[in-house]
């Protein structure tokens, strides 16, 4: 089932064109992957997904993004629905300078969910889906800024959760992270697509393979090559892609 | 070379302190003896010359400037740094005046607010008149260092808080606001040092009345406005010795007591 549809899409920043009529289905529970190289508008993409570049000035999008059938610019129209509805967790972590609770808790507050018993279950039930609660559930009330980079990151993939959102991106979520915390996050992307649909920015093309059910190759601009994550490693379809993903340029 | 450079390290900090030290014991040993429980009358008349009248007047103005000015410099620099686009003319234009005016010496506030406040307005001159006057004179610093503190905080905490589907207004006070209290309020400390050292911008403006302000429009002076007076009216020396020690306590306190409060409202950002 698809649950994105992106139909020619167009992305300016100022004269620079940076996406290239992209057209792309993404399935719901599937975890979809972006590689290519650096610049080559991977992060862009993933960007428009939940309008976050309209806090760019002079970014000017073109195309149609449809998100079960709405589309994301002309249909929902109230962006902050939009990003409840569509997730985002950082490349570097980024909790707030606030206790783990109040962090997981800010979402739903700003979504105007203030029950203290209400709350309390939710940052219970997030907490346990990013697989962090074992380790945090004494001191909810310390600081997050006081864990350590892969708990960090998964304290945002719960603060994501905690707004019971149906898709969520991830930009390069595990770039910062050392290889124990990478396995626990991706170990948990595993369980998470069972019930959200994930679409996830990787400059790593072993976690790409490792991960994702899709994947999406990027070069200048333009969508190279979009197939399952096998045949995409396996026998890609075309030249770029090849000397890519063989380590030949990126 | 480094031994050189170790020594006069040293001596720079021992020649600061011993001024410091030189100036705040001489101040106390000049007006400590001339402190008397007189001095500290509700009345002043001239034959004592009490300041407990102008300790009043300072603490008011202190609190009535800065209820103006606070809300109306925290929330300018919310518009320059949050809402502004960074490259329009309109945001330069607003930080050259507000750098321009922070190094403007007090006297043109002075006069300035003497001829639109106290005449123009027809304030007279008040507590009105001096309030509005500080007013204006502390808004660059309040915005100069409100605006450092936004813009030091790393934007991924306001892309992690928008990604929730945060509005601006939100991210603005539960992520952005409590990192920075601690900033705005070192500004509000320093604009109260201002306020409580300031003589040119408030004689012509709060006047020199030396009894307790009874309204928004009538006049007084401050601690420092009655120490200079004193000393220009050469008749009350000493007492204007005695003055500058309670000046400096008062001073002290007020720091401290920011210095606590705004440790308090830092822990509770944390």
């Amino acid at each position: 089932m698809i649950k994105i549809s992106v139909k020619n899409l167009n992305l300016y920043y100022g004269k620079f064109h940076a996406l290239k009529d992209i057209n792309m289905d993404i399935n719901k529970n599937e975890i979809t992957a972006f590689i290519g190289p650096s610049g080559c508008g991977k992060s862009s993409f993933l960007r428009t997904l939940n309008r976050m570049n309209d806090l760019v000035e002079d970014c000017k999008i073109e195309g149609e993004i449809l998100l079960d059938d709405k589309d994301i610019i002309k249909d929902i129209i109230d962006v902050n629905i939009l990003r409840k509805r569509v997730g985002m967790v950082f490349q570097k972590p980024n909790p707030f300078p606030m206790s783990i609770y109040d962090n997981i808790a800010y979402g739903p507050r700003t979504h105007n969910i203030n029950k203290k018993s209400i709350l309390d279950d939710i940052v219970e039930e997030s907490l346990k889906k990013a697989a962090i609660w074992d380790e945090v559930k004494d001191d909810l009330k310390k600081s997050a800024l006081r864990l350590s980079g892969g708990q960090m990151q998964r304290i945002c993939i719960a603060r994501a959760l905690a707004v019971r959102p149906e898709v969520i991106l991830l930009d390069e979520p595990t770039s910062a992270l050392d290889p124990i915390s990478t396995s626990k996050i991706e170990d948990l992307l595993g369980d998470l697509k069972k019930e959200f649909t994930i679409i996830m920015v990787t400059h790593n093309m072993q976690q790409a393979t490792r991960t994702s059910d899709k994947t999406a190759f990027f070069l200048n601009g333009e969508l190279i090559e979009f197939n399952d994550t096998e045949t995409l490693f396996s026998i890609p379809s075309k030249k770029s892609t090849e000397d890519y993903i063989t380590g030949r340029f990126g | 070379m480094n031994k050189f450079i170790n020594i006069a390290i040293k001596l720079a900090a021992l020649l600061t302190f011993s001024i410091f030290f030189f100036i705040v014991s001489y101040i106390f040993i000049k007006g400590v003896p001339n402190l008397s429980f007189k001095l500290f009358s509700l009345e002043y008349t001239s034959e004592n010359v009490s300041l407990l009248p102008s300790i009043i007047n300072t603490v008011l103005i202190i609190v009535l400037t800065l209820l103006v000015a606070t809300p109306i410099g925290v929330f300018t620099s919310f518009y320059l740094v949050e809402y502004a686009n960074r490259r329009s003319k309109l945001v330069s234009l607003i930080r050259i005046t507000t750098q321009t005016l922070a190094a403007i010496p007090s006297i043109v506030y002075g006069l300035f607010g003497m001829l639109f406040f106290v005449i123009d307005l027809g304030f007279k001159y008040s507590l009105l008149a001096g309030t509005l006057t500080l007013s204006i004179m502390i808004l660059p610093i309040i915005i100069n260092t409100t605006e450092e503190a936004l813009l030091s905080v790393a934007n991924n905490l306001r892309e992690a808080s928008f990604a929730l589907g945060a509005g601006k207004v939100r991210t603005i006070f539960k992520v952005i606001f409590p990192i920075c209290i601690n900033s705005i309020l070192a500004g509000v400390i320093l604009s109260i040092g201002r306020i409580v050292g300031e003589t040119a911008a408030l004689i012509f403006t709060l006047g020199t009345v030396p009894k307790i302000v009874t309204g928004l429009f009538s006049s007084g002076r401050t601690l420092a406005l009655h120490m200079y007076l004193l000393s220009t009216e050469a008749v009350h020396v000493e007492q204007s010795y005695a003055t500058g020690v309670v000046l400096l306590i008062v001073i002290f306190m007020i720091n401290s007591l920011s210095t606590y409060i705004s440790k308090r409202f830092g822990r509770l950002g944390r």
